[in-house]
């Protein structure tokens, strides 16, 4: 019976953490936000070189593959973390495409293994939607066709990229059109392995928004710590107090809920998509719920610019309509429920 | 994460099981006969260790090393076959633990036994008319008596429950009128079968009144033995704070709600609604809270065996639970629909039902759930404590100067 974190596991956060705090301060993100419009940056390469340099991209490739041979809670682990920097880059693809491609025959695919796995090559998550994040920086698309199957694509001049003003400034969305752009085929529609790849691509949308409204909460506790009105620290006072232990009460037991899934997920339990489906509407509403308490919580600094709690109030906007709003998933849950 | 509980429990589970298989035959015994028949298999299971754990063999435990596995295998396989666990009760979670931390052997002697056995059944003297959530500021007041062998009690309690049955009682009293409030409480233990005890039942809002439901108690001139006063005097409240290496089951009461919630959609079935889109939609959303909880007990309980602290996340539990089932009584309330208009049979009854019952059953639920927003610490207590202790947030005021 083990059903928490084990020492290595919070090492490989901690690492990704420190890493973030160093190359991704919320200057850097300030500066990010502002400049991305000009310059066409979407994936910043400084940062992205050095999330990369962890070996992210290879943490849940085989070992076969030159990988770490982790699972999708690990890379979960990681997801959270990046949430909570509101990182840069597209992660959650690069983790997708190697854990899609190791598990794929499509030889043209597998030669393009080794340089997923450095970070060499940008993964962009394309599924779903034709507005795709951090598309211009990226070599790589991992799509899905009208019926269901995933596909890898190449950047080149006939897929088309337009960038588009994003709400969310730390993933920055383009317009994509993929035409009549060459395609690996990894999987098929109805392997089954098309729809693992989209399970765990709602577990680690969910992961990120854990992080996102761990890291809102944590900067509210903080500040009402720290801000005093009528003489006293603003947290002394019940009606903020109890704000702030109902954000707490929302996301920390969630957090089993991200990791159940993700469990569910690498042993392939009969419940994993539903879990998966459960887990991304789940975070997904806390996501939105505490970054809409954390600004009430600040008063009129969290609802300036400068105090950025705006980044993760975007991103959690961002990751509740990515791949399928609470709604759509819950509905899709209560249809595996056979209800 | 792996949630299997690992091949030598699995080991100790086929022992359990066969032991159930060849121990807990009841048959077709009724009422005095199964009693007795249950009597003689506690003390069976007591014999192989898988009753009483944490209390000593000299007093009619079984005093095994704390192993929060083996004891979730021993709730799981008893509740699988049916069978009565421990005797439930404020006497075996609270009296009885309190006794072997901080008791007198002579107390011990006296009270555990009879209370494992049955025989003694405790109620709670804590809360008062004016006492609640600052429990510390009781007032029912205990004075020595001229020779310094009794102490001499009057005042009241409330909210005792299984008062009607009750035959002791373990209580704090005010014995330093001059000290601070918290080093002014005494806790004494009190035989309430004495004319200086007089005992009410309290009609609550679901109609329930009787054996089943609070008491309320007064005191007149009641007497204890000072032999019966556990620890110092003046340090009651830090004996009521005692707390013991529970085995306790975290996993217990995500059981016991995860059959709520498929009891939940049974009656969205059962009323015709579970093809609504919108009942869909809050079902899956409060089954969101229920697998968080269901799952963060999981977590508790590997933090637990492993011997780590699981952080914060414990201080929020109960407040959790309280919160799904107020959710869970809305939603009910809003599919069983006019089946509300009519109480239902036995309403409230937390003992057996005979009679059969429609949706409208649900109301327990619904002005039950109420209860649990009050009861072992109120959920703005349960804020207070999430918010100082877990999230560490300045204390109140009002309440600065409080240990």
């Amino acid at each position: 019976m083990r059903f928490h974190l084990t020492e290595e596991q919070s090492a490989i956060q901690d690492a990704v953490r420190g890493t973030l705090a160093d190359v991704w301060p919320m200057e850097r993100l300030h500066k990010f936000a502002d400049s991305q419009i000009d310059d066409g940056t979407d994936c910043d390469p400084e940062s992205w070189q050095a999330l990369m340099a962890l070996g992210i991209g290879a943490l849940a490739l085989p070992e076969a593959d030159g990988g770490a041979g982790l699972g999708l809670l690990d890379a979960a682990l990681v997801c959270e973390v990046v949430g909570e920097a509101a990182g840069p880059g597209p992660v959650i693809g690069q983790i997708l495409a190697a854990i899609a491609v190791a598990r794929s025959a499509s030889a043209g695919a597998r030669a393009l293994l080794p340089a997923i796995a450095s970070g060499e090559a940008v993964v962009a998550l394309a599924m779903g939607s034709p507005l795709v994040a951090c598309a211009r920086g990226a070599t790589l698309f991992l799509t899905d066709g009208p019926d269901g199957a995933i596909h890898l694509v190449e950047a080149a001049a006939d897929v088309s990229i337009e960038p588009q003003t994003a709400t969310d400034r730390s993933r920055p969305v383009s317009r994509v059109n993929f035409a009549a752009a060459r395609a690996h085929v990894l999987f098929a529609g109805d392997d089954p392995m098309a729809q693992r790849l989209r399970d765990a691509a709602l577990v680690l949308i969910a992961a990120d928004s854990l992080g996102g409204a761990q890291k809102v909460t944590d900067m509210s506790v903080a500040y009402a710590k720290e801000r005093e009105h009528f003489g006293q620290p603003i947290g002394r006072f019940q009606g903020l107090k109890h704000q702030l232990a109902h954000m707490a009460l929302d996301v920390e037991p969630a957090r089993a809920l991200v990791w159940y899934a993700a469990y569910a997920w690498d042993a392939e339990l009969p419940d994993a998509t539903r879990a998966a489906a459960m887990a991304k509407a789940h975070l997904c509403d806390v996501y939105t719920s505490a970054t809409r308490a954390a600004i009430a919580a600040h008063g009129g600094i969290g609802y300036t610019w400068e105090y950025g709690l705006n980044y993760w109030f975007r991103r959690s906007i961002a990751n509740r309509a990515w791949l399928g709003s609470p709604s759509q998933h819950r509905a899709r849950a209560a249809e595996l429920a056979g209800w | 994460m792996d949630l299997s509980y690992g091949a030598e429990a699995e080991v100790f589970r086929k022992q359990v099981r066969a032991f159930l298989a060849e121990t807990w035959q009841p048959g077709e015994r009724r009422k005095a006969e199964l009693k007795e028949f249950i009597r003689a298999f506690r003390a069976k299971a007591v014999e192989r260790g898988y009753l009483y754990r944490s209390v000593p063999k000299r007093y009619g435990g079984s005093e095994q090393p704390v192993d929060v596995i083996k004891a979730q295998v021993i709730r799981e396989e008893f509740a699988r076959a049916r069978a009565p666990m421990e005797m439930g009760g404020n006497g075996i979670n609270m009296a009885v633990p309190t006794l072997v931390e901080v008791g007198t052997d002579e107390q011990r002697e006296l009270f555990i036994r009879k209370t494992l056995e049955g025989d003694y059944i405790w109620g709670q003297g804590y809360s008062e008319p004016g006492s609640g959530s600052d429990l510390a500021s009781v007032r029912t007041k205990a004075e020595l008596s001229p020779d310094g062998t009794k102490w001499v009690i009057n005042g009241q309690k409330i909210w005792t429950s299984q008062g009607g049955a009750a035959t002791h009682m373990f209580m704090l009293v005010r014995t330093e009128p001059d000290a601070p409030k918290h080093d002014g409480i005494t806790y004494l233990l009190l035989d309430l079968n004495q004319p200086g005890v007089t005992r009410r039942p309290i009609r609550q809002m679901t109609g329930m009144e009787g054996d089943d439901t609070f008491y309320e108690f007064f005191f007149d001139n009641a007497e204890t033995p000072v032999s019966w006063q556990v620890g110092e005097r003046g340090k009651g409240w830090y004996v009521s704070r005692t707390t013991l290496k529970h085995e306790r089951a975290s996993i217990g009461s995500a059981d016991g709600l995860g059959r709520q919630f498929s009891k939940l959609v049974d009656l969205a079935k059962e009323m015709g609604r579970i093809g609504d889109p919108l009942v869909r939609e809050r079902l899956t959303q409060i089954e969101g809270f229920v697998l968080s909880h269901r799952y963060t007990s999981f977590r508790l309980f590997s933090c637990q065996a492993a011997g780590e602290d699981a952080g914060p996340v414990q201080l929020m539990m109960k407040l959790l639970l309280t919160e799904i089932g107020h959710q869970i009584a809305l939603l009910a309330q809003e599919l069983i629909g006019d089946e509300g208009l009519i109480e239902p049979a036995q309403a409230g009854a937390r003992g057996l039902i005979t009679q059969q019952r429609g949706p409208n059953k649900w109301l327990d639920q619904i002005m039950g759930s109420l209860g649990n927003s009050i009861a072992g610490g109120a959920s703005n207590i349960q804020r207070n404590i999430i918010g100082e202790r877990g999230l560490g947030l300045p204390r109140d005021l009002a309440m600065g100067g409080e240990k």
